[in-house]
């Protein structure tokens, strides 16, 4: 089993040792790992992810308050991100070797190397210390109402992090799908029998070069989600990622099984509705029944 | 003979196949390759780059001014004649745990990737040339390391390993192979139906000499390009880790564990000589070699008639 246990984190010259013994029979930890896996399981199978081993929450309930605030800066970056890298992508396609693309193409590199911390901090040292413009930490004011204003505020600069990581993945995707579309030759057909321009990219390029697309989009989840850890760590943001440092620093087991299951599910079901959505865009395929 | 050889020897005889796809004539696969990688003017800076990287790392003990775990004279003094690029609130000089930590993040790199690319090589050879259930054991396997969001698997487990540079090589790299795996496996059903892999059946060779002589060689080029975009990958990910606590501790310099002290409010608005050098660092390493990996794919892709 893992060195360090929660008990370990309590030893301190004021405790007893048979207060840390007593404490691990509470909680379980004198048991071999089979049997506490086969208890937590157990208990898993009834809808119950047991409770903290540190504040005694449940953690179903822990999970589910810091559920929302994940939710939504993964949400908005991901729009945002496929926003800007899409038409980005497209326009680069359409006029390859430009200095459009060249720009494009660079900055998506950029998105892709810069370390998510540092850009972090790069904005915090910008846009809080020096143009104190925007709020470094949190979700809401500390001791106002929040309010929706209030969390736009504290949004921006989590997202514009995890926005330029999504884009930067995308762009040369969108761009090299879009790039092979362009050279087919119901293209020419299309062009041929007269069709304008706008048309031939609208309706026969882009669609078909948005496929491939998809399944890109449905990989960003789990990514989204590590890059969630980190960024929630630097700006306090009250998320998942953040009660999942606090957990693994503090061995809180009950709580990470609970959060890796958590993070499974949803990866699963993200994979799911991308298998759906592959099917309702390109009738082409099928799943057998 | 086969794409690799192809690639870095030259062509002997011409082969109806390939000769459309190498229109170039007597042009040699090695010229082609250097021509077509040249074209791209950012990867050929970065390989620049990344030599001078390498350099630093193998012989930092010379380049270093100081030992990078020394307490020296000051404390998180600026920049000055006597320390380049200042000291850190330990007293520790600065330019040299950069250069220093050019070795972490190399080895934590090309490490993990060693090791990705072997277990996912290996596993993606059997899967894709086997099949029926044994391909389906490994394919849910990897299904299984999919699952889970990547850095939330690799901060649990370094949780549980324990921080260190050996224990991040070991990591990355035993958490890294379903990717190779996929691809292998993907190349490997595709090549399994080329002639030349029946001829070797019938001819009656045995099963590994067709897996590691036949295909493997053929399948080389996809795996180059995903081991090159996988070091930049791995390089950010120990950084991160290094950041958070996980991954190498000091006094060992990273890039990573370097920036962690800018955590600090202090550090981050009036020692910016301490975080804002590794991070310029791990982006310019990072950055390179995904300027290199761009230029391999193009120069390794045989639908590139240029």
């Amino acid at each position: 089993m893992a060195p360090g246990s929660p008990v370990d984190m309590l030893i301190s010259p004021q405790i007893p040792a048979e207060a840390l013994a007593a404490k691990r029979i509470e909680l379980g930890l004198d048991a071999p790992a089979y049997v506490q896996y086969l208890s937590w399981f157990k208990h898993l199978l009834q809808g119950d992810l047991g409770y903290s081993m540190i504040t005694y929450e449940p953690v179903m309930n822990m999970i589910l308050t810091r559920m929302g605030p994940t939710l939504l800066l993964m949400g908005v970056s991901l729009i945002i991100g496929v926003a800007i890298a899409v038409p980005l992508g497209i326009l680069s396609a359409r006029k390859q070797y430009s200095k459009l693309d060249y720009a494009a193409v660079t900055g998506s590199f950029l998105g892709i190397s810069v370390p998510n911390f540092f850009l972090g901090l790069g904005l915090i040292y910008v846009f809080s210390i020096w143009l104190k413009l925007l709020p470094s930490s949190g979700m809401t004011t500390l001791g106002s109402e929040g309010g929706f204003g209030d969390i736009l505020l504290h949004l921006i600069m989590p997202v514009i992090v995890l926005t330029a990581n999504v884009a930067g993945r995308n762009i040369r995707c969108v761009r090299s799908s879009m790039l092979e579309i362009l050279e087919q030759d119901y293209l020419r057909t299309a062009r041929a029998k007269g069709q304008k321009e706008t048309l031939v990219i609208n309706r026969h390029a882009v669609r078909n070069a948005l496929i491939p697309i998809i399944t890109v989009l449905g990989m960003e989840i789990p990514i989204l989600f590590g890059g969630a850890v980190v960024i929630e760590q630097i700006f306090s943001w009250p998320g998942i990622g953040q009660l999942t440092m606090s957990a693994i620093m503090s061995r809180d087991y009950s709580t990470i099984m609970g959060l890796n299951l958590t993070a499974a599910v949803i990866v699963i079901v993200a994979n799911l509705l991308t298998d759906i959505t592959y099917a309702l865009v390109d009738p082409r395929i099928k799943y057998s029944k | 003979m086969n794409l690799f050889e192809r690639y870095f020897t030259g062509r002997k005889e011409p082969q109806l196949d390939t000769d459309m796809i190498w229109p170039e004539g007597d042009e040699s696969s090695l010229k082609l390759f250097t021509r077509r990688f040249k074209k791209h003017k950012l990867a050929v800076a970065g390989l620049v780059v990344i030599i001078i990287l390498t350099l630093c790392a193998i012989f930092a003990p010379l380049i270093a001014p100081y030992d990078p775990t020394t307490v020296t004279d000051s404390f998180g003094a600026a920049p000055s004649m006597d320390h380049l690029m200042g000291t850190d609130q330990v007293g520790r000089d600065q330019l040299s745990r950069l250069i220093y930590s050019a070795r972490v993040s190399l080895s934590v790199g090309i490490g993990s990737i060693l090791i990705a690319v072997a277990i996912g090589t290996i596993l993606g050879l059997i899967s894709g040339y086997f099949g029926g259930w044994i391909d389906s054991l490994i394919m849910r396997i990897t299904d299984m390391f999919m699952a889970f969001p990547y850095i939330m698997l690799i901060l649990v487990v370094a949780s549980i390993v324990g921080p260190g540079l050996m224990n991040m090589i070991i990591i990355l790299g035993v958490l890294g192979w379903p990717g190779v795996a996929r691809l292998v496996r993907g190349n490997v059903l595709t090549l399994k139906e080329a002639e030349y892999v029946k001829a070797s059946v019938v001819l009656g060779y045995s099963t590994p000499r067709i897996l590691f002589l036949h295909i493997l060689p053929n399948t080389v080029a996809p795996i180059l390009i995903y081991a090159t975009s996988g070091i930049a990958g791995a390089i950010l990910d120990e950084a991160a880790l290094s950041f958070l606590g996980l991954g190498v501790q000091p006094p060992t310099p990273s890039w990573g564990n370097m920036l962690a002290s800018a955590q600090s409010l202090t550090v981050l608005t009036s020692q910016p000589w301490l975080w804002i050098p590794p991070g310029v660092m791990i982006i310019l390493s990072v950055l390179s070699i995904n300027f290199v990996g761009d230029a391999l794919r193009d120069a390794l892709d045989p639908k590139n008639t240029k």
